[in-house]
């Protein structure tokens, strides 16, 4: 039986040897290249800081090289976390805190900004990842623990993003990316043939579907330039140049593309199989947009938080859909359980009750690194089961059931406001936004302190104009209290839409 | 300022003749809803607070009541 992601390197290394593996902006390496190269880290981590299970910083500009330092350190038996130079050194700084990290592996570029007196406070040792040579893969050193190293042994820890206040590391554990990434390679049929387009940070747990498909499968990984999502028809060119079979990015990202006039120019309909989201609600007429014009792409619509590795549900689109019906959402994947429960702990089974989606399954996360107190707040008992010890965790998201008996996410918990005495869901308001014609990216946010509906859209109107058309799909007490345009919405450093910063710009 | 309070009035319901209207609220021409979002309004153009005590349809029947409301609270 597997028992680490360090075994899926092995075999593709051996069987793909000199294929290209990961392709960035740089250049490219292959299978043979990678595993050299992730030895050599591995190598150079047991050298100055002997021991497993510790806590390994990667502090890069999103990369190849990045790719092959998480591969790295699993090799040494060591968990990685990704800390990005673009985020506040404030939150680094709280990472750090939590995570107390015993190396740092960092980049020419970037290592001067890390150690005593610096930007990035931190005593420990810095290896910088060019000073790195091939020259160690014979060492045994190199693989001391990767045999060793038990399915349940943490593989990476991913601080959770967007909320205010000391930031959540989520430990998971190789079995938990095993098991979801084995689910991703069966579900889709992904094989050595196929190319991934990567959007996701890497300290986004998105891009774990990324990384980890491409590394059982020998599938090549390539690693979009950030800049390249800001002109949509040299990105749908990136993908054909490149021959992208599967892209799994936020709705954003996707929605950006589709408002722009791109697809008239650029033809996916021969490379692009595969289009998975995931992250955020998509506006199903921006996706109506991407299925008329590559028509034979599979669509899948997956949910999931960051504590059950990436996704725990999933939709594949079978249908057609009008432009203001929502999406489902779906399923549960292999070895997960969806329980949706309402206030009262009760199982929700009938379509269009509202409760909270609550997961169980292999891909759960072992829990919030070094902080048992908010682990035990969000990974609890399992309310219907008495017998036995049995987590769930509970999502904070507001589902129901169709007709289908699909899933069909709703919003936050927090989302659902009271509303002069009506129940609202903000979400609801969102989709109907989205389905109306010449509207851009929207975001609705509740002013609790003077009860607004407040509703955020890119470009130019009025709230009378807006409600006139969300009259009809509506009903009158959910029609927004106040609308705010704005060029563009704020997108937070995952690519989602801002809606902390839009709460603290706007919402006084 | 009464065109300001016109602008804000047609920006939360158009197609309607404030300036001759006489009974906005008791003729059910704006109602709660419309209500929230012109006072959220006002508060923010004109820089004052408009507060429950004041949200009487005498304030919001007319165009000029409610300028005289604003000017009440600057």
């Amino acid at each position: 039986m597997q028992n680490s992601i360090v075994q899926w390197l092995e075999k593709t290394a051996a069987r793909f040897q000199d294929k290209i593996a990961f392709v960035d902006e740089k250049g490219s390496y292959t299978w043979a290249q990678v595993r050299q190269k992730a030895l050599s880290i591995a190598s150079n981590i047991e050298k100055v800081v002997p021991g497993r299970k510790k806590p390994v910083a990667v502090y890069m500009e999103k990369s190849a090289d990045m790719v092959i330092t998480f591969l790295g350190i699993a090799y040494s038996g060591n968990i990685y976390t990704a800390v990005a130079p673009d985020m506040p050194p404030s939150r680094v700084e709280k990472i750090l805190d939590v995570l107390q990290p015993s190396i740092f592996i960092s980049t020419r570029e970037l290592c001067g900004k890390v150690g005593s007196g610096k930007d990035i406070v931190f005593s420990g040792e810095v290896l910088c990842f060019e000073d790195i040579t091939g020259d160690d893969v014979s060492d045994p050193n190199a693989k001391r623990y990767a045999d060793s190293t038990l399915d349940t042994d943490l593989l990476y820890v991913l601080f959770t993003s967007g909320s205010t206040g000391t930031p959540k590391g989520v430990a998971i554990n190789h079995r938990s990316v095993i098991d979801y990434i084995d689910w991703v390679v069966e579900e889709f049929s992904v094989t050595e043939n196929d190319s991934f387009g990567n959007q996701a940070p890497f300290h986004f747990d998105n891009s774990v579907l990324d990384i980890y498909s491409s590394l059982k499968t020998g599938a090549e990984l390539h690693i979009i330039p950030e800049q390249m999502y800001h002109q949509a028809p040299q990105l749908l060119q990136y993908l054909v140049d490149n021959r992208i079979s599967t892209i799994f990015w936020v709705p954003s990202a996707l929605s950006q593309t589709a408002r722009s006039k791109a697809f008239e120019t650029v033809d996916l309909t021969r490379t692009l199989k595969r289009v998975l989201f995931a992250g955020e609600v998509m506006p199903t007429k921006l996706l109506n947009t991407w299925r008329s014009h590559i028509p034979n792409a599979t669509y899948a619509n997956l949910y999931g938080p960051t504590e059950i590795t990436v996704d725990c549900t999933y939709y594949i689109v079978d249908r057609e859909f009008s432009d203001e019906e929502p999406l489902p959402i779906g399923g549960p994947m292999r070895n997960t359980e969806v329980l949706v429960l309402d206030e009262q702990n009760r199982l929700v089974t009938e379509p269009d009750q509202v409760g909270e989606l609550c997961v169980r399954g292999s891909s759960l996360a072992a829990g919030y690194y070094n902080n048992p107190e908010k682990t035990d707040e969000a990974f609890v008992q399992n309310p219907l089961q008495t017998a036995y010890e049995e987590k769930i965790y509970r999502t904070g998201d507001l589902v129901k059931y169709n007709d289908r008996h699909e899933l069909i996410y709703m919003s936050r918990k927090d989302f659902q406001v009271k509303h002069l005495g009506h129940r609202i869901e903000l979400g609801e308001i969102e989709t109907a936004v989205s389905s109306l014609d010449g509207i851009g990216a929207c975001c609705c946010l509740y002013n609790h302190r003077k009860s607004l509906i407040v509703l955020f859209v890119e470009g130019q109107f009025t709230r009378a104009e807006i409600n006139e058309k969300l009259a009809e799909l509506l009903p009158r007490y959910m029609l927004p209290s106040k609308v705010v345009c704005l060029d563009s919405l704020p997108l937070n450093a995952n690519g989602k839409i801002d809606r902390v910063k839009l709460k603290q710009d706007y919402i006084s | 300022m009464k065109e300001k309070v016109l602008a804000i009035l047609n920006g939360v319901k158009k197609g309607v003749d404030y300036e001759h209207a006489t009974a906005l609220i008791d003729d059910g021409i704006l109602d709660s809803f419309d209500i929230i979002s012109v006072v959220s309004d006002l508060n923010d153009e004109f820089d004052v607070d408009i507060s429950a005590d004041e949200l009487e349809p005498e304030n919001f029947n007319t165009v000029d009541a409610i300028v005289a409301l604003i000017k009440s609270l600057q």
